[in-house]
């Protein structure tokens, strides 16, 4: 069960802000003016993150990444809910299992421009440990929740944080804890920023998913978590369930997903195999959905085959941003958004479909009553992961 | 949680797999840190090969010889790597180049930089389209990646190949976190026992720490295990190589430990 969540893109903070944007099919996408970066595409940031700067005991954990992620954990009563589960269970009986790609590299950036001219050291502010290593979003998190159970960071790109929903299954499962925080953060830096340039997938308009004159990505950034546990233990809350999930490998390219969308099916399938449901039986499929040339295409391919042109699908980076190592969880907080409150989302600033595309893509938000849906996240490495929800009853 | 080991891997200086290993591990020869020599990426496609980057043929060393110990093909095998960080050579020049007016990085640099780098290139040398997982866990991330194998092998039934490996930074970041040591070991966790296993693994957690953690009797290899995260691997593989009845304690992540008690099996 998702008992609770909570979630922060640049369409807003907590719940209510999401779901008024789903709603309306707004985008948060704007003009690139991060920093001093120069490059002419659109970004999703996260306005307001100083306020969530950690302080006293946490204060070494201070960098945007983990800033994002304490921005998270106030929302949507996630905190509280995490408090009444360690009564419950016990700090040691919560796992956590966090994604993330960028953790709080943008740091080690300003570190390295702030090197000493002659010895070349990193100035002495800079903490590695606890912002740019990648298991500092989980170190954070224990700390900040106070929690002790088995912890790990999942970086498999921008499957990160879908992944991680499996791993806590997995480790519920064989008893290494009764429940855990899933999800994730990432956040804009310059590595990402740069590197997406470098392979000349930046948009120079808000990102198009799906449509004939898509450009590439806009970059996003935010943070998402989950309050995972056994349907047995499930008091109250948010209903929604995990349904099943689907990993694979598309062992073709490093960073071109399979034309044919190869490791995209077989996650998809995997995912219907393990929620023991037909394609017919899914009601909405949130998209990967990036709005590059080859990955949409990919993915409609692989989608088409696998459910044929019924079945609704969207995708929301048109108003999120690609989240990138966050996607997976914010994408599926979405999801479980939709189920909630019957919407199936809009993919935003998608004018005319690709005349090559099959699926059914939604342009406009639907309402409409929801009980399973699907959320699709690839990564950089051929990395697949595919989620089903389901309305619990 | 019980798995079985099938086959291992290994890379570190002086130890040049896991047969040629055994002995000095098991205490019957004497360890000489000898230089370690990488050989090119295993398997790789001649242009992936030459893009191929230190972490990747680390990993993707060890991971096709435990494979190959094992009798087992990658095809079946879903992975889990784990390390401490991505690449050190490629994140360092792609933060210089950051630093940089022109802020130019190379695309091969960027999709080298990710952590999941070695599990894609894993994917594209052996054509498994398993599941593959990267994880990190900072200086406990072989203890969060064996119980993580071990967890998929247990929940899953399946056998899992489980590849941990770290190289050092380069400066300036080797002052700020400093790897004394290159070492990568790959162990194949299987579910159940099989003609190939040679040692039952019974994982637990330790929350109250009752335990103390295992450290290595060698100078040198102490040395070693302390210098590199993913030769916190070395005492349980020093419990594998000597056989028999044993109890290895490994640091775990969030300050708990991981107590591993071996059995070592008929087919050794």
């Amino acid at each position: 069960m998702l008992s609770r969540f909570c979630i922060v893109t640049c369409l807003g903070a907590g719940q209510q802000e999401t779901l008024k944007a789903i709603r309306d099919g707004t985008s948060g996408l704007r003009s690139c003016a991060f920093g001093d970066v120069d490059i002419p595409t659109f970004i999703g940031e996260v306005d307001g993150t100083a306020e969530f700067t950690p302080t006293g005991e946490l204060a070494h954990f201070d960098c945007r990444n983990n800033r994002l992620a304490g921005m998270a954990l106030v929302q949507d009563g996630f905190e509280e809910a995490v408090a009444v589960a360690r009564e419950r269970y016990g700090a040691h009986r919560i796992g956590l299992f966090l994604g993330t790609s960028t953790s709080g590299i943008l740091d080690a950036e300003i570190a390295y421009r702030a090197r000493d001219p002659v010895g070349g050291a990193l100035p002495a502010w800079f903490d590695y440990a606890h912002t740019q290593n990648t298991y500092s979003l989980a170190d954070f998190l224990a700390h900040r929740l106070g929690l002790s159970g088995p912890a790990v960071v999942v970086s498999s790109a921008c499957s990160s944080s879908a992944k991680v929903f499996a791993t806590a299954s997995r480790m519920i499962e064989a008893g290494m804890c009764d429940a855990a925080i899933v999800g994730g953060t990432d956040s804009l830096c310059l590595t990402t920023l740069y590197g997406f340039r470098s392979l000349g997938l930046t948009a120079t308009t808000p990102c198009r998913p799906f449509d004939v004159a898509r450009d590439g990505i806009s970059i996003g950034e935010g943070a998402s978590f989950v309050l995972l546990e056994r349907r047995r233990d499930y008091r109250g809350g948010d209903a929604v369930a995990l349904l099943g999930f689907g990993e694979s490998s598309d062992a073709y390219h490093m960073s071109s997903p399979h034309p044919e969308g190869r490791g995209a099916r077989l996650a998809m399938e995997r995912a219907l195999t393990t929620s023991g449901l037909a394609p017919s039986e899914i009601d909405y499929i949130n998209l990967h959905g990036t709005a590059t040339k080859v990955g949409d295409a990919a993915e409609d391919q692989a989608v088409f085959t696998l459910f044929g042109g019924d079945t609704r699908c969207s995708s929301t980076k048109g108003q999120t941003g690609h989240t990138l190592g966050a996607a997976g969880a914010i994408e599926t907080v979405i999801s479980a958004l939709g189920i909630l409150h019957g919407i199936a989302p809009g993919t935003t600033s998608m004018a005319t479909v690709d005349p090559e595309f099959r699926s059914r893509y939604l342009s406009a938000p639907e309402p409409s009553r929801l009980d399973r849906t699907m959320t699709n996240s690839f990564g950089f490495g051929g990395s697949n992961c595919t989620l089903v929800l389901g309305r619990a009853s | 949680m019980r798995v079985f080991v099938e086959g291992i891997g290994l890379r570190g200086p002086g130890l040049d797999g896991w047969q040629a290993s055994a002995g000095v591990l098991a205490g019957s020869q004497s360890y000489h840190a000898a230089p370690l020599v990488v050989p090119p990426a295993p398997l790789l496609p001649a242009n992936e090969r030459r893009r191929a980057v230190m972490s990747v043929r680390l990993a993707l060393a060890v991971g096709v010889e435990a494979l190959a110990n094992a009798g087992r093909d990658a095809l079946d095998v879903a992975s889990v790597f784990t390390s401490s960080s991505a690449d050190g050579e490629t994140i360092n020049e792609i933060l210089r180049a950051l630093a940089t007016v022109e802020r130019e990085i190379s695309p091969t640099r960027f999709h080298n930089s990710v952590h999941n780098a070695p599990s894609g290139y894993w994917s594209i040398a052996t054509q498994s389209q398993e599941p593959s997982t990267s994880l990190c866990a900072f200086d406990a991330s072989f203890a969060a990646g064996i119980l993580d194998a071990a967890v998929q092998a247990a929940v899953d039934r399946r056998p899992i190949l489980l590849a941990a490996y770290d190289i050092p930074y380069l400066p300036p970041l080797a002052a700020v976190r400093p790897l004394t040591a290159t070492f990568a070991a790959a162990f194949v966790l299987v579910p159940e026992r099989t003609a190939r296993t040679i040692a039952r693994l019974d994982i637990a957690l330790d929350h109250r720490r009752g335990s103390e953690t295992t450290v290595m009797d060698d100078a040198g290899l102490e040395a070693l295990r302390t210098g590199a995260p993913a030769a916190r691997s070395l005492p349980l593989l020093a419990a594998i190589a000597r056989g028999g009845a044993d109890t290895v304690v490994l640091d775990g992540t969030t300050g708990d430990r991981l107590v591993v008690s071996l059995s070592a099996e008929e087919c050794r």
